[in-house]
């Protein structure tokens, strides 16, 4: 039989290399002068499988029950996920890309080191080299802010995952200390992971992280500064009693992790929430302590959302209903709201939402349980590439300030080919938007103010369908802050037109098409990191269109669809809808950094980070325009461009130090 | 022949033993039957877990890693005219190698599943992008498209993780 391999055509036989079957001979055809004798030898064969077959089905059935039963204790779920949640959120998906590579028209794109090298942000947290993601530990402490992170001291990808440390006296200039924690224990030589820092009334720090252990089970564990009088904190020390805490019953061992920052509740004892899972329900645990070493875990949960799956980084704060300020952890009462926010593992996106806090039995309501933490309509603080935000409160200047994980969308060999991969967002201020009551609003800390350079200002009418370059030299390193408004004319038409069909709630700026595609009213804003040709470029826009209730609503949207040539990047198009109130402008901030982008519409209600990876729309060749893509309106934009300075991010030098320590 | 293929299948049933979750888990992906037979062709796959099966996959990824590693440097000779596409293809096969199979496989173990996707998405696209730098089929189209076919495979099985 082997010898008829080669009656094969020689494509056929490469197609699955991996097929550990012998292939199957083709008819031979001088077989078949014997097939007539060979016959009913074979049919007395068939039926002897064929009851052998039958007896090992029944065989397979009747144990198959009992044998799952076994598997039960194994710590693996065995659950059969939906065909909707294997779809896949994850936006770095290889089909997209499949599809590319596979137009012969599109060759692959080569790197070289002058792109990636441009990569680099210049004011934006990152590491000298290497891998870094969730923020840790934030905290504010003698006259120093305190920066920790999840750091790969060996690759430019996630793994032996260390806490890196840095100090700042603004929360832009930062200063690279040595790793603070590093995975020397049983209870973390599998990882010293994300955790969060809580400081007593006495002004003492207590930090509690998890550890994934020796036998890679996720814990919590407690640690102190060595050394309390050093405002560098630069030694931790670890609680020799750790772990403080172990997966209760009921959770799985790889579903404990991210310890919030505690609160004190009316009984005078310190509160923490933990998320987890129970199957697809995403929930988030609760302990109450007096030492941080010893705790009594509450039988109620803090909350739980049906099919969010498993709750990451859980954040829990209040904010004040009638007042701009922070407030501190603990803070409760009848001018408070309290805000729950989960990091969603399934889909990479970060919810919150507003609700209720109840301390007598450490559970919250949100106000609006169809925008519920974790479902596909709630809440996000960031609509673009923005995840394991954690936020802390300012004591110094009582302000909540946000930390977030910016990863790379780019290929991880070019991540290994630069050296390094991933950025923190630019902290923000986060209060809720006392105007709608409903939402938080984001705006980047007023110390970024501090790298402004020269600026201008421009105002600029903008016809139907026109693209104006905006002259600033330099384009890679900006702050925008504008105003747009369109001619009452135009939007008369659109509303008071019964004609006019609602388009607004139909549009999205993921499936809309992007910034090409043209309405009545938009799109209409500023094209950055784009080259002369526009070959390459980002837009950062408003549509504008009717709603239902032939009220007008605002979209705000990044396009980083035409961002770069390249083929090897994920290039989405992000945004939502932003509340836009009686008589406001429509206003946007965009601060661009290099490969990242910021982006805030209606002061901060609603914001989008984006990565980009131009080939050509770097160093001088980046520019920036204003565009009004809308079939009809006219606009008229009133901005200032601001040039901005690096941040000149560095290690711990004694100069740095010196430096530093004397503004 | 028909015979053959029925007994082929009989055995091949026959080889999924007891409390084996392979055929359930293949289900829920891409390619069944690239799946079954990825996991049948070891020995681990029948016992493990579905962390376990993610595991195998991600070993099968690093073999065809290796193999298609081997090929390339073997064509520099043989086709030498395919250099500049052969070393973006080195290069970006190293990377699967060296960065996505390690990180995969830690993340797996230790229990965060999503840094394991990223590393076997990645591999299909570095996968892609090798293949891109051809213009058309090439001698590597076919070890090339395994890899995206697998990496798809493993991939849905380690968003059951999640």
């Amino acid at each position: 039989m082997a010898s008829s391999d080669a009656l094969l055509p020689i494509s056929a036989r490469e197609e699955d290399p991996l097929c550990p079957y012998t292939r199957l001979p083709m008819a031979d055809p001088n077989q078949e002068t014997h097939g007539r004798r060979r016959r009913p030898f074979k049919g007395l064969l068939a039926v002897s499988f064929g009851l052998l077959f039958i007896a090992f089905y029944v065989a397979l059935i009747a144990t198959h029950d009992g044998s799952r039963s076994n598997h039960a204790g194994i710590d693996e779920k065995e659950t059969i996920t939906s065909r909707a949640r294997l779809a896949g959120v994850s936006e770095k998906s290889n089909d997209g890309l499949w599809k590319l590579s596979g137009d012969r028209n599109t060759p692959a794109f080569e790197w070289n080191n002058s792109m990636l090298s441009w990569q680099r942000t210049a004011f934006h947290f990152q590491p000298e080299q290497n891998w870094m993601n969730d923020p840790n530990g934030p905290l504010f402490y003698k006259g120093w802010y305190h920066f920790f992170y999840q750091y790969n001291p060996n690759a430019a990808v996630w793994g032996d995952i260390v806490w890196g440390h840095a100090v700042s006296r603004d929360l832009i200039h930062w200063v690279h200390l040595p790793i603070a924690m590093v995975a020397d224990q049983w209870y973390d030589s599998n990882g010293v992971w994300t955790g969060s820092a809580t400081i007593l009334p006495d002004g003492s720090i207590v930090m509690l992280y998890t550890g994934s252990t020796d036998k890679a089970v996720q814990v919590q564990n407690l640690a102190y500064p060595e050394d309390p009088s050093d405002p560098l904190l630069l030694k931790w020390v670890k609680f020799p009693g750790n772990p403080v805490l172990v997966p209760p019953p009921g959770i799985l061992p790889k579903d404990f992790r991210d310890p919030t920052t505690a609160w004190k509740t009316s009984e005078g004892k310190w509160r923490i929430t933990i998320g987890s899972k129970l199957n697809r329900t995403g929930i988030s645990l609760v302990y109450d302590t007096t030492d941080f070493k010893t705790y009594e875990k509450l039988d109620t949960l803090l909350h739980r959302v049906p099919n969010t799956g498993m709750w990451e980084c859980v954040d829990f704060y209040p904010v004040s209903k009638i007042a701009d300020n922070g407030l501190d952890t603990s803070v409760k009462g009848p001018d408070v709201k309290h805000i729950v926010k989960a990091s969603m593992d399934d889909t990479r996106f970060d919810h919150y939402a507003v609700g209720t806090y109840f301390d007598s039995n450490g559970t919250w309501i949100p106000d609006d349980p169809t925008i519920d933490v974790g479902m596909s309509t709630s809440l996000r603080y960031d609509y673009g590439k923005f995840y394991a935000s954690k936020t802390f409160y300012d004591q110094n200047k009582g302000r909540r300030v946000l930390w977030s994980w910016i990863g790379e969308s780019d290929s991880e060999a070019a991540d290994v080919q630069k050296g390094w991969s991933s950025v923190q967002g630019i902290p923000r201020t986060v209060v809720l938007d006392t105007k709608t009551g409903k939402n938080l609003v984001q705006w980047p800390v007023e110390e970024i103010k501090s790298l402004r350079l020269s600026s201008k200002q421009f105002d600029i009418e903008v016809g139907p369908g026109s693209v104006v370059p905006v002259d600033v030299g330099s384009a890679t390193q900006l702050d925008i802050e504008a105003e747009f408004e369109i001619n009452k004319e135009s939007l008369d038409k659109i509303i008071r037109n019964a004609s006019v069909v609602a388009e607004a709630e139909e549009f999205s700026c993921e499936k809309s098409g992007g910034s090409t595609v043209r309405g009545a009213l938009g799109p209409f804003g500023f094209s950055v990191l784009a080259t002369e040709s526009l070959s390459e470029q980002t837009p950062v826009y408003f549509y504008v269109a009717k709603g239902k209730d032939s009220e007008l609503k605002t979209i705000f949207c990044t396009d980083t669809s035409r961002s770069s040539v390249a083929n090897d990047v994920i290039k989405p198009i992000y945004g939502s809808v932003v509340p836009v109130l009686k008589g406001e402008k429509l206003t946007m901030r965009i601060l661009v950094d290099h490969s990242i982008v910021e982006a805030f519409g209606q002061g901060g209600r609603t914001c989008i980070t984006s990565r980009v990876y131009p080939t050509s729309a770097i160093y001088g060749a980046a520019k920036l325009f204003l565009f009004n893509n809308a079939l009809d309106a006219t606009i008229t934009a009133s901005f200032r461009v601001w040039q901005m300075n690096s941040a000149f991010i560095h290690p711990y030098t004694e100069e740095a130090f010196r430096a530093l320590t004397r503004t | 022949m028909k015979m053959m293929k029925v007994m082929m299948l009989i055995v091949m049933m026959m080889m999924v033993s007891e409390g084996s979750i392979i055929e359930p888990t293949c289900k829920e992906t891409p390619d069944f039957s690239l799946c079954v037979s990825l996991l049948n062709s070891d020995p681990r796959g029948s016992s493990a877990d579905t962390s376990g099966l993610a595991l195998i996959l991600i070993d099968k990824i690093k073999g065809l890693a290796t193999k298609t590693l081997n090929e390339i440097n073997g064509l520099y000779k043989k086709r030498p005219e395919l250099k500049r596409a052969l070393d973006e293809c080195s290069r970006r096969y190293k990377t699967i190698l060296n960065a996505d199979v390690p990180e995969a496989i830690e993340a797996i173990s230790k229990g965060v599943p999503k840094f394991g996707e990223d590393g076997v998405i990645d591999a299909g696209v570095e996968a892609s992008v090798c293949q891109g730098g051809f213009n058309g089929r090439s001698p590597l189209t076919s070890l090339t498209k395994s890899m995206q076919k697998i990496s798809n495979v493993t991939r849905a099985i380690v968003r059951m993780l999640l």
